[in-house]
């Protein structure tokens, strides 16, 4: 009954509308009967189809309507008096994972694919910007390679170039596109003075026991190889062969994303506020107070508003990238003692790095690597129509302001262009099209990842502070923190060298290839 | 008898139901690998029978779980047939070993020194004569149209391969071409034409081979095909490309006149 009143006050209203010649129409309108008696619009005018769709879809909208309202009467739905907000995280949850990077989802998914019976792990993923705009995963160049100095972070690279290779036995969900990373398999070139060079045959073996596909080249052989390359000053050059390359951060983000979520991992955006922890206080031999503490729960707040939610859980991991020295001090992390395990914080804060796009008509073609000089400066290419990105870390000293993602147009001028010219002449003549700045989560003491345990909290895990390559190492490592979570320890690769032990004994892993 | 006997266990290995399905499965398993993968980047549309069986597939948790099974049993011939032949290579030696991999999936080969090549049929049987020729290693080999892959390529390692036709195969990637660079020394002619995953990523990792001949024709996902040959012929000066198949009429991005390069090229 409604129903129909209500089509008559559309009727009504449409009338009105034509006869206040909101319309500009030529022809009459006139309502003829039709055979059953009602009453039908025919018009002759060219905006018709319009009006008519226009009612028939209002018609078919308050249908749905009456139907969802009768719905909602029926003892199954989910209708509630009162409204909640649809976007808070559950209440309780086994494991919370801060941070919805790369690093963040990859661990989500890795719990899922290993836990032992489907559905009996509620996994939370809480990142606080859903647009990813000053995440380090989507700022980053994408590049992957193998040559590092230390064990630990070949195999990582190699394993994660091992997952990438296959990423759609791994990532593909039933009917939906297959993933892809657009991976350019041009490989590294990484150049070095008189210096370092011994440095690089040192690497240079380990890495070929390690199996990585990596050769070595003379100055005369890069010369031959790529003869755009001023190799004035070079003594020796490492080139990757295989699995070494850059591809695009935001697929294999999302590409985790939504294989987890199919698995049935809940997102939530909200920051992280404060946790709920409670404390056991324990005696050394040597009579030394330790403070133990279990995380009992999470609190969530959501974006730009008063309304949080504890959420109760089992364990936290802290893949929040940059900002993960903030979260640990939330839960009391180096406040302690300066001479006291308590004291020692979690090494890890934001560096910003400038990449800057540039345009260079007589670049060098489709088989230039991702060349980093030994001065720091790199570049690659971007794309084929003759685009490169181009960057370098700024010295201690010189490190720049935190605060903002700010782009310092002069660093460029100053501390990339002449040393990018010196080493590429095609490149004295180019064009600074666009920039971007990211943060590093940069790990102080040695710049290389913290995966483990915190010695002082039962149930928080770290899995950060890879100060610039951790979108390239996040599949094997995302996979290392699961084995650590369900089954205790490292099963495919012992990363127990990463672990929070050498902070604490302040026995650093330095790695000496770091971009 | 005993020289079968190896070659049979190892055929055993791999699943006696699957060997004599081999007929009906060769051209089948093609499209069985490359099921469901009809997004975006298909080149025709979807048979009423896919599209059939995909609609029941939503509404059945049994269509679902069987065309699963289906993929699955697709995916662990492609993976059985791949491995790398550890048996056959402690036996007879890494180049008889190769040979069989090669006539297994269907393909060609060519020994060092020899004229004539040895072929599998389209029903997949073959001449075991290649046994006769020990310590041989193979030149040339065509594996056009079979379901070679990454994996499989540790197959062909210890030979020193002059030319590798992988015409049409719907296995071979970028990561593929980038495994090649352990030919890099012998390796003088390729053919990658018709390969529906290469894209040019993967064209990029040719610059470590000292190529004569390459034949990138019709590769369905170059998106600006003369802009992407211009690049190669800058990227290897030695090499004589043949690109065929792509529509050049329409205006490329920085390419100034592709067809007539192409056709000065050949």
């Amino acid at each position: 009954m409604c129903a129909w009143r209500r089509l008559h006050r559309n009727v009504r209203t449409l009338r009105g509308c034509f006869t206040h010649g909101s319309l500009n129409c030529t022809a009459v309108t006139q309502w003829q009967p039709d055979r059953c008696g009602g009453l039908t619009f025919c018009q002759k005018l060219s905006t018709g189809g319009a009006l008519r769709n226009d009612f028939l879809n209002e018609l078919k909208a308050q249908m749905a309507a009456m139907k969802k309202k009768a719905a909602d009467g029926l003892p199954s739905s989910n209708w509630m008096p009162f409204e909640i907000n649809p976007n808070l995280p559950p209440e309780t949850a086994d494991i919370v994972i801060v941070g919805g990077g790369v690093m963040g989802w990859s661990i989500a998914y890795w719990l899922k694919q290993k836990e032992k019976f489907s559905k009996k792990m509620r996994v939370l993923v809480v990142e606080r910007d859903p647009t990813y705009s000053q995440a380090s995963t989507v700022l980053s160049a994408g590049g992957i390679r193998q040559q590092f100095s230390l064990l630990e972070n070949i195999h990582l690279s190699l394993e994660s170039a091992d997952f990438m290779r296959n990423i759609n036995e791994h990532l593909s969900v039933v009917n939906e596109d297959p993933v892809d990373l657009q991976f350019n398999q041009s490989g590294y070139l990484f150049l070095a003075s008189e210096e370092v060079a011994h440095i690089m045959e040192q690497n240079y073996n380990t890495q070929r026991c390690a199996g990585a596909k990596v050769s070595l080249f003379s100055p005369q052989q890069v010369k031959e190889k790529f003869p755009w390359i001023n190799t004035e000053g070079v003594a020796l050059a490492s080139y990757g062969l295989e699995n070494e390359g850059w591809f695009d951060p935001w697929s294999l983000l999302n590409a985790f994303r939504r294989k987890a979520m199919s698995m049935g991992v809940i997102q939530c955006f909200g920051e992280v506020a404060d946790f709920r922890h409670v404390k056991q206080v324990l005696m050394t031999k040597n009579g030394e107070q330790i403070d133990m503490k279990t995380i009992k729960s999470v609190k969530v707040q959501m974006l730009n508003s008063l309304e949080y939610q504890p959420v109760e859980c089992a364990l936290v991991v802290n893949a929040a990238g940059a900002f993960s020295g903030k979260l640990a001090k939330m839960v009391g992390i180096g406040l302690g003692p300066k001479d006291s395990l308590a004291g020692f914080s979690v090494p890890v804060e934001p560096r910003k790095r400038y990449v800057y796009v540039v345009h260079c008509p007589d670049g060098p073609g489709l088989d230039s690597p991702f060349l980093i000089d030994y001065s720091g400066v790199y570049f690659r290419r971007e794309g084929l129509g003759g685009n490169y990105i181009c960057g370098v870390s700024p010295e201690e000293a010189e490190e720049p302001d935190t605060s903002n993602l700010e782009v310092d147009h002069q660093f460029f001028e100053d501390k990339v262009w002449p040393k990018l010219a010196n080493r590429v002449p095609a490149f004295e003549k180019l064009k600074v099209t666009s920039a971007w700045a990211g943060f590093y989560d940069y790990n102080t003491f040695d710049q290389n990842g913290i995966i483990g345990i915190h010695p002082l909290i039962n149930n928080m895990y770290f899995a950060t502070g890879f100060s610039g390559h951790g979108l390239q190492q996040s599949p094997a490592v995302g996979r290392a923190v699961a084995e650590l979570i369900l089954d205790g320890e490292f099963k495919t690769l012992d990363l127990s060298g990463l672990s929070f032990r050498r902070i604490l004994t302040q026995e650093p892993m330095l790695e000496q290839n770091i971009v | 008898m005993f020289v079968l006997h190896g070659l049979l266990l190892e055929v055993a290995v791999m699943s006696a139901p699957l060997i004599s399905l081999h007929r009906c499965c060769q051209r089948a398993a093609v499209l069985l690998v490359a099921r469901r993968h009809w997004g975006s980047s298909s080149a025709s549309p979807p048979s009423l029978v896919s599209r059939s069986l995909d609609f029941l597939a939503r509404r059945f948790y049994d269509v679902e779980a069987l065309l699963n099974w289906k993929s699955r049993i697709g995916k662990d011939q492609l993976r059985k047939k791949n491995f790398y032949y550890g048996y056959t290579h402690k036996l007879y030696g890494p180049d008889i070993a190769s040979a069989y991999y090669i006539l297994n999936l269907g393909g060609g080969f060519r020994f060092v020194g020899q004229s004539e090549w040895f072929r599998a049929d389209s029903r997949g049987k073959f001449n075991w004569d290649f046994l006769n020729y020990k310590d041989t290693p193979v030149e040339e080999v065509d594996m056009s149209h079979t379901i070679i892959n990454y994996v499989g390529l540790s197959n062909l390692e210890r030979q020193p391969l002059r030319t590798l036709k992988v015409q049409g195969c719907p296995e071979v990637d970028d990561w593929f071409l980038a495994g090649l660079h352990k030919f890099q020394d012998s390796l003088e002619e390729l053919d990658i034409s018709h390969c529906p995953r290469i894209t040019v990523g993967g064209l990029a990792a040719l610059r470590n081979l000292r190529l004569k001949h390459l034949n990138v024709s019709s590769l369905p996902r170059i998106s600006s095909p003369g802009l992407v040959i211009i690049l190669l012929e800058e990227m290897l000066p030695q090499c004589r490309i043949t690109a065929h198949g792509y529509d050049l009429s329409q205006p490329q991005v920085g390419g100034e006149k592709p067809e007539e390069r192409l056709e000065a090229e050949g």
